[in-house]
């Protein structure tokens, strides 16, 4: 009986086993609150968002089946990002209805205010989602691409920009090396020369100081790997 | 005492030198292109025979002479005869356009090496538009990696005629990249002989370290079948043997100078002989292993591609169906398909335009070549690998050590010219002339980090050096076999290393490589003439894609410019000399 509730309209029931007269509309209600259920959430209906999720592409060996748990997890969800927005702290876990759950897994939902007489307007849906789409994403193991709200765009995440890009980093320090290295290069070219230039006077006297104090007269003379043999009377 | 010429200090130095010059970014770039164009494995078959018959006679000749006459170009050039000092005044006038250009490739490495240390790569993803919603535009039409090259890399105009202003980042880099140059060659041999040790040998550990990774990639082995099955019938392409040729010629830098300038440091006695056979072989081989390394990437890439068009296909049918998670695989989705058109004929051909057909084969045969086979493929190829930073690293590295290797030899081909002059080495110190040259070739270099300036490179690329080359080095083997003659050539080499000429070389020499060269220049100059009006890829920012476009007239005159001003040197100095002497010695011919 209640399968044919949800499919919709209203059922006739010749005789309720019902005593009371509450009771009466406590079983006319049950019955007809899913149909209402059914006319506020309906597929390209009022404030409806389709929902797509891909469990088996994102976690592959590791995806768990889509039950009515999880349903009621994903309406948990929803009524948890409802309850921030201002005005509708009292959003209720059943003000959340899911329709026309496909093997893809994807779905329709809404929500409904408190009376669920009608559904809450799409704009506050669709801030509060993208308020808390990380939430959402972190409960299913999901990211963005595979659980999809359709129609609510998902901010991309701004590409981290540090202060002074690194490669303005790497740059200094490899120009700093090359001109210190070109620096030194240039400095020990020049002692060289000077050295060489200098090279035959210097050596001479040398050669006058030792003959002077009497040291062995031979010496080599260590600059420019040239050798000095002098011989001295 | 006098200053004795400076010598390599072994001779392994000098077949370093050689190695690090001759193998460069051709042999990266340009060589797997061709091998795709042009039959794959089949290409083997003319590259050896043209390697064998055109390769090793012309570099042994340049070696010989350049280790008889012990001098640079220009020296070696006049020693053979006065009338030919235009030849080393051409190769230095060629080599310095080279070196110009080709420092701009080794700035642009630098910068996409200091990018590399990012996580994630900036060309792995698109910026995002103004009002982050999406990805900018340019962007989306064309694919991350070719936005970062012509967007945030040239900042590309829409043609040559805007030329934009200087753009600070590449100039920058150009900047460090002569500074290293500088520092590589300031002290002569002295300090480019240790620096080879390091170009010449670290592009072939990052190559083999490539080459392994690059096997284990997924899909790896598509990119080398494809590559290496041959098609048999490109044998019969006359533009195979050809371009074979050319690449051979090219490759291993003949006719700039360099080559001579390298010899000229070598003792007297040194058998160039084996060092040509060993660095033309050495050349050949390494385009060989480049090309298996590019085409597994290619290979990885291609699959990467193929299986995420797949995908999408995939998720399309999902989506629109509502079928199961999983259910669609790339097994069954040809089956799919047909059920789903026969169940839902209505909603399946609404769908059917979006379904894209995946084909593996188109995506491998995206032939490229140059510096959008560097810097676009290659990079697309490893922002999908893992630990992406480091193998762009390491590849970035490797195509620097390429670059620079190169650019010792280039720009030693121009300095030791300058520096065997005696009236320019009595005024200034080489650390000054190198650095003049350096600065010179800097402060021009700056044209190409205009917006414009890849047009420019483009232009320098293609025209700088072919035609001019190829007339050089017809015009020296035919100086040394004719106007110098063989046999006194062959009687110096005999008494300077030892060894007597083998008839191979001497039949090389006179007869068949002039004429393989004056076959290359014939079908040069007909193509150019035949072509009509010469055309180039432009990026249009719109489309996201190259459009071709005419160039200007004053680019014509500037390519015609640049061909003349290297080939005219030749007539033209050999006329100033012969009028000089008719004025000095009446009508008496020099003897040389």
């Amino acid at each position: 009986m209640a399968k044919a509730a949800l499919s919709g309209g209203w059922i006739f029931f010749p005789r309720l086993p019902c005593v009371f007269y509450w009771e009466r509309m406590f079983w006319l209600l049950f019955f007809l609150v899913p149909a209402i259920h059914t006319q506020l959430c309906q597929p390209d209906g009022e404030n409806a968002f389709k929902v797509r999720l891909s469990i088996k592409t994102a976690l592959g060996d590791k995806s768990y089946v889509w039950d009515t748990n999880e349903e009621y997890l994903f309406r948990a969800m929803v009524a948890f990002a409802m309850r921030k927005v201002p005005n509708r702290e009292t959003t209720d876990i059943s003000h959340v209805l899911l329709c026309n759950v496909t093997k893809r897994v994807s779905f329709w939902f809404v929500v409904t205010d408190p009376l669920k007489n009608h559904t809450l307007p799409a704009a506050e849906v669709q801030s509060a989602i993208r308020m808390n789409r990380d939430r959402i994403n972190n409960a299913f193991f999901l990211n963005d691409q595979t659980l999809e709200f359709l129609k609510i765009p998902s901010t991309l995440a701004p590409p981290s920009d540090p202060a002074t890009p690194i490669w303005i980093i790497v740059f200094g320090v490899i120009f700093c090396i090359v001109i210190v290295a070109i620096t030194l290069l240039i400095l020990s070219g020049i002692r060289q020369r000077r050295r060489s230039n200098r090279g035959p006077s210097e050596s001479l006297q040398i050669l006058l100081f030792t003959q002077e104090n009497g040291v062995h007269p031979i010496f080599f003379s260590a600059e420019a790997s040239h050798s000095y043999q002098v011989l001295v009377k | 005492m006098e200053k004795t010429r400076p010598l390599w200090a072994n001779p392994l130095q000098f077949v370093f030198a050689c190695i690090s010059y001759a193998v460069g970014l051709g042999n990266v770039w340009r060589f797997p292109y061709l091998c795709q164009m042009y039959g794959g494995g089949s290409f083997l078959v003319p590259y050896i025979i043209m390697l064998i018959v055109e390769g090793m006679p012309l570099l042994y000749l340049e070696l010989a002479v350049g280790q008889r006459m012990r001098q640079g170009s220009i020296g070696a050039w006049r020693t053979i005869s006065p009338y030919l000092r235009g030849v080393g005044v051409a190769s230095v006038v060629v080599s310095f356009f080279l070196s110009m250009y080709y420092n701009v490739i080794n700035a642009w490495a630098f910068w996409y090496l200091f990018h590399s240390f990012q996580d994630p790569l900036p060309w792995s993803v698109c910026p995002l538009n103004g009002n982050r919603t999406g990805y900018d535009e340019e962007c989306e039409k064309a694919s991350s990696t070719q936005y970062f090259w012509y967007r945030k890399t040239l900042n590309i105009s829409p043609s040559i005629q805007e030329n934009g202003s200087v753009q600070w980042e590449p100039a920058l880099c150009l900047i460090l990249a002569w500074l290293v140059v500088y520092l590589c060659i300031l002290r002569g041999t002295e300090s480019t002989g240790k620096v080879v040790y390091f170009t010449a040998s670290l592009p072939y550990c990052v190559l083999i370290i490539y080459l392994v990774r690059g096997l284990t990639l997924h899909g790896a082995t598509n990119g080398l079948l494809y590559m290496f099955t041959p098609k048999l019938e490109q044998l019969a392409n006359p533009k195979a043997w050809i371009n074979a040729a050319t690449q051979i010629f090219f490759s291993l830098g003949l006719g700039f100078g360099s080559l001579i300038a390298f010899a000229s440091y070598n003792e007297p006695s040194n058998n160039c002989q084996k060092h040509a056979i060993i660095v033309s072989l050495i050349n050949s081989c390494t385009s060989i292993f480049a090309s298996i390394v590019t085409f597994s990437i290619y290979g990885f890439k291609a699959t990467f591609n193929y299986e995420n068009c797949l995908n999408k296909v995939i998720l399309l049918l999902t989506n629109t169906f509502d079928l199961e998670d999983g259910f669609v695989t790339t097994n069954n989705l040809e089956q799919v398909k047909i059920d789903l058109a026969s169940a839902y004929p209505d909603k399946y051909s609404e769908v059917f335009p979006q379904i894209k057909n995946c084909s593996l084969e188109s995506e491998l045969s995206t032939a490229v070549q140059g510096t959008g086979l560097a810097f676009i493929v290659y990079t697309e190829a490893i922002k999908n690998m893992e630990v992406s930073q480091l193998w762009s690293v390491l590849y970035f590295f490797m195509l620097l050590m390429l670059g620079i290797g190169s650019m010792l030899g280039n720009t030693a081909a121009i300095l030791t010219p300058l520096t065997d002059s005696k009236v320019i080495s009595s005024h200034l110190p080489k650390e000054a002339i190198a650095g003049l040259v350096c600065l010179i070739n800097c402060a021009v270099g700056m044209v190409f980090t205009m917006e414009s300036g890849n047009y420019w490179f483009d232009i320098f690329n293609d025209y700088a050096a072919t035609l001019s080359l190829l007339l050089i080095v017809l015009v020296e083997t035919v100086a040394v076999c004719y106007v110098y003659g063989l046999r006194r050539f062959e009687s110096d080499l005999q008494s300077m290393t030892g060894r007597s000429l083998n008839w191979y070389w001497k039949i090389m020499w006179a007869g068949v490589s002039p004429l393989l060269i004056i076959s290359l220049l014939i079908f040069y100059l007909s193509d150019y003439i035949l072509t009509g009006t010469l055309q180039y890829q432009a990026w249009d920012a719109s489309q996201g894609q190259l459009v071709t476009k005419d160039y200007p007239t004053y680019a014509l005159a500037f390519i015609g410019l640049l061909v003349a001003s290297s080939t005219m040197c030749i007539p033209l100095v050999a006329l100033g000399t012969f009028v000089l002497h008719r004025l000095k010695h009446g009508d008496t011919a020099p003897v040389a």
